[in-house]
């Protein structure tokens, strides 16, 4: 029995070494190692949740380029045909501009023609009347020379008469 | 399995307690050539030489002596280291070195004359020279034996290991551990989390941590100083297989479990909820009985385990000589060595195991027993989520 028979001295000893190790472990020990171990987990936990934070801020950011960029491509398109559609624009007035300024002009130089034309035309007319008035004088003169042929010519032209009126 | 374990235990206790009465039966006869007055290491010799007074071999004796307490430390052969006595008497203090009361020697203090019984217990020498037995059961032995200045050493290891670490972590702040702390950080996570957390719960747990951790600890380096084979203290000395131990540990848990509890736990051990009281008469009983086996069954696991360790080793060793017949047959002697040798290795390894396995059972238990105590019914953990 005297292995299960506490002994009091022993007891007295264990007691007093127990409670002083419990106390002093307890106060410098276990409270620092536990209070900095958890202060670097947290640390290491805050760590990864920045980098979590920051992976998905540059997520964010690049999604936003991406935006960006998609609008100002947008705007460029939008510019283009616009700029493009100015120059259309211009270029069919410009067009249009030369053409009823070429159409004016024809029609000028047409008036104009017809103007020397008619101009023509009449100097022509004086003139070939003149030429022939003077050839016909001319023609006259030589054929009437005569009487005989003045008779014949009357008589022909009595006939000609005669059968028009028939 | 922990049935399994307490079987266990039961077995080994039974057995301890055995071999104990055996060697309280047997050894009587021996023990005058022990503790003879005239053994010194030249006298020793000359007394092996002569046949006649050479003293048996007793196995158990021998393992009695290295597992019990002692008021002197056996360093070798013939050396032993002199402890300090300290003893309460009616009429005062008495301290002395025991050197004085070494082989059976009396000694005269201030207030009394002493010496030890065959069984290292402290006894009053009357004026006739006979044991005192009145005045014997008036003193109250405080000597720093084997076993307090083994626990003495192993607290200022623990306080110089611990508080050694906890500088480490004061000066490198929170970076990554460095030397002895960056192999005790894991056990610490690991008492933290694992042991603490998973059994007292998110809520409780950090109130009990650094008595948890001092407990584990504790029982472990005592577990491993007990078991280092160096004929110097604090090594050797059987600590956690002393009884004292184990009954103030577990006397501290079922302490701490009686004043943590809450309502919910002592409702529970009363009166359980939503069972018919003809089966409470019957259950409450056991559940009062049950909050002290369960500190109890703590003691006598690392009691038995641990002491039982010792047994076992020293019992392997002890073959050599019980084969040897203490000498004379060399041969039986050189046959058995390498058998008991390679046992006796075996053992050291699975105590080594055991040493570990015994501190995290005890703590572990002890938090799971806590767990009990502060667990808060299942709609205060609704308010959590």
């Amino acid at each position: 029995m005297d292995l299960v028979t506490p002994d009091l001295g022993l007891l007295f000893w264990m007691c007093l070494s127990f409670g002083i190790v419990v106390w002093l472990l307890g106060k410098y020990a276990w409270k620092p190692i536990l209070s900095s171990v958890q202060a670097r987990e947290s640390s290491i936990e805050d760590a990864l949740n920045e980098a979590k934070k920051m992976r998905e801020d540059m997520a964010r950011m690049s999604a936003g380029n991406e935006e960006l960029m998609r609008q100002a491509r947008e705007e460029r398109e939008v510019l283009l045909k616009e700029a493009r559609d100015i120059r259309d624009k211009e270029i069919a007035e410009a067009k249009g501009k030369a053409k009823s300024e070429a159409e004016a002009l024809l029609t000028r130089a047409r008036a104009d023609i017809q103007t020397e034309k008619k101009a023509a035309m009449s100097e022509l007319k004086t003139l070939v009347g003149d030429l022939s008035v003077m050839i016909a004088e001319k023609i006259l003169r030589e054929k009437l020379a005569d009487d005989a042929a003045q008779r014949a010519l009357v008589d022909r032209m009595l006939k000609d008469a005669e059968s028009r009126l028939s | 399995m922990k049935l399994s374990s307490s079987l266990r235990a039961a077995l080994v206790l039974a057995g301890a307690i055995l071999i104990g009465s055996s060697f309280a039966s047997g050894d009587h006869p021996q023990h005058g050539t022990i503790d003879h007055p005239a053994a010194s290491p030249g006298t020793a010799h000359e007394e092996h030489g002569d046949g006649h007074t050479k003293k048996e071999f007793n196995a158990g004796e021998l393992i009695m002596e290295h597992i019990g307490d002692s008021h002197d430390w056996h360093l070798w052969g013939h050396t032993h280291l002199p402890l300090p006595v300290i003893l309460k008497t009616p009429g005062g203090w008495e301290f002395f070195s025991s050197g004085h009361l070494m082989h059976g020697e009396k000694h005269t203090g201030g207030h009394g004359t002493y010496q030890l019984s065959h069984k290292n217990k402290m006894q009053v020498v009357g004026a006739n020279g006979e044991v005192d037995e009145a005045a014997t059961a008036a003193i109250t032995d405080l000597s720093l034996t084997k076993n307090a200045l083994a626990l003495l050493l192993c607290v200022a290891l623990m306080c110089w290991v611990f508080i050694g670490m906890a500088r480490g972590y004061a000066k490198r702040g929170v970076s990554a551990p460095k030397g002895l702390a960056s192999f005790l950080e894991p056990i610490v996570l690991f008492v933290r989390d694992d042991i603490a957390k998973n059994s007292i719960g998110e809520k409780h747990y950090r109130r009990f941590t650094p008595y948890l951790l001092t407990l584990f600890f504790f029982i472990w380096f005592l577990n491993l100083i007990g078991l280092i084979p160096l004929p110097i203290p604090p090594f050797g000395a059987n600590v956690t297989g002393n009884i004292v131990t184990p009954l103030v540990l577990s006397t501290i848990t079922f302490l701490i479990v009686a004043m943590v509890a809450n309502k919910h736990f002592w409702m529970h051990i009363l009166a359980m909820p939503g069972i018919p009281w003809p089966v409470l008469i019957i259950l409450t009983p056991i559940e009062i009985m049950g909050i002290f086996i369960r500190p109890f069954t703590l003691l006598i696991r690392l009691f038995a385990n641990i002491m039982a360790g010792h047994i076992v080793l020293l019992v392997f060793f002890c073959l050599i000589f019980i084969f040897s017949k203490n000498g004379e047959s060399l041969v039986g002697g050189y046959a058995t060595s390498p058998f008991a040798l390679a046992f006796t290795v075996f053992i050291n390894c699975l105590e080594l195991l055991v040493a570990a396995l015994q501190a995290y059972v005890f703590t572990l238990l002890t938090s799971i027993y806590i767990g009990t105590a502060v667990h808060e019914p299942h709609h205060a953990h609704a308010d959590h989520h």
